[in-house]
């Protein structure tokens, strides 16, 4: 049987498509999930896609915190199943404190939407288990709101326990503390990140496909051994 | 009934680019001797006898501020 990956579509959500494709493409089914529904449908993972769920009210994931699908990701979240959350789903996840820190508008006062340079920090976290450590990948970067901030303590302890995913090279674009472009949590099985991988995993159309390891490592990994 | 105000700002070790962005469009109206501004947000609440100060708290901390970059202030 296929591994499922849940896509979670939020008001306001842009790359719960993209993502889906991203799922499919590298082997897995893709599951539409709805923010009113708090059903996960027996997925074995889940994606909080990028965009502007609720319109980015009050501040960006604030309100998607709340949706009675996020009420179900946290609770399985803190069970072992895999959330990955990209721009938008990075925020939604600070939001519901499954990550720690914050995402404020970028540095530079502009939305950035480019090709980015990253390098992957950490291999241990499910969703980044098809990278070499150090690999450096280009992927498409886009936000207003993508500067990662913590405090200094919280910072130090994301770097002292390898819970930096993948950091910016070749310049930080949005003003992230110490280059941060993606986190995950304790367990390893929940991973915030900035840039969209799901828009560089098809040659003919993307910007390469470089990103298509996001969505493979789950494959590599059976969800059942990634519960901590 | 009563009226409860509610001012989120940013903490202020967290860069406020929209504060700068502010303080550079004072400096072209001419205006010289503003050395910062930080933009916050204002929240009126309706609220009647049953909501205390606890609850108003509970929903400053947990949806109105996020704590890890805002502080707030409560005036009933």
């Amino acid at each position: 049987m296929p591994v499922r990956v849940g896509v979670v579509t939020f008001p306001g959500s842009l790359d719960d498509r993209d993502a889906a494709r991203a799922v499919r493409i590298a082997g897995a089914e893709a599951v539409g999930l709805w923010h009113a529904d708090p059903s996960l449908h027996g997925v074995d993972a889940v994606i909080l896609p990028g965009g502007f769920s609720y319109g980015d009210y009050l501040r960006c994931g604030a309100i998607a915190r709340f949706s009675p699908v996020m009420e179900s990701v946290v609770a399985a979240a803190r069970d072992g199943l895999p959330v990955l959350g990209i721009c938008n789903g990075f925020q939604v996840l600070c939001e519901s404190h499954l990550l720690p820190g914050a995402l404020i508008r970028n540095r530079v006062r502009r939305f950035v939407c480019r090709e980015q340079r990253l390098r992957i920090d950490d291999v241990t976290s499910v969703w980044t288990s098809a990278y070499r450590l150090g690999q450096e990948i280009t992927i498409p970067i886009k936000n207003g709101e993508g500067a990662f901030v913590a405090d200094a303590a919280t910072l130090d302890r994301l770097e002292g326990e390898g819970r930096v995913v993948a950091r910016y090279v070749d310049g930080n674009p949005n003003g992230s503390y110490r280059d941060i472009a993606g986190i995950r949590n304790a367990a390893g099985n929940v991973v915030g990140l900035m840039p969209h991988p799901e828009h560089a995993v098809d040659g003919l159309v993307g910007s390469g496909t470089e990103g298509l390891g996001f969505f493979s490592g789950i494959l590599a990994t059976p969800p059942a051994e990634t519960a901590a | 009934m009563a009226r409860v105000a509610v001012d989120v700002v940013l903490k202020a070790e967290i860069l406020d680019p929209q504060g700068q962005a502010i303080l550079g469009a004072l400096a072209r109206l001419g205006i010289s001797g503003v050395s910062d501004v930080r933009q916050g947000k204002h929240f009126q609440l309706e609220v009647d006898g049953s909501v205390d100060d606890e609850q108003l708290a509970k929903i400053a901390d947990t949806l109105l501020a996020n704590p890890v970059i805002e502080d707030f202030t409560i005036r009933r």
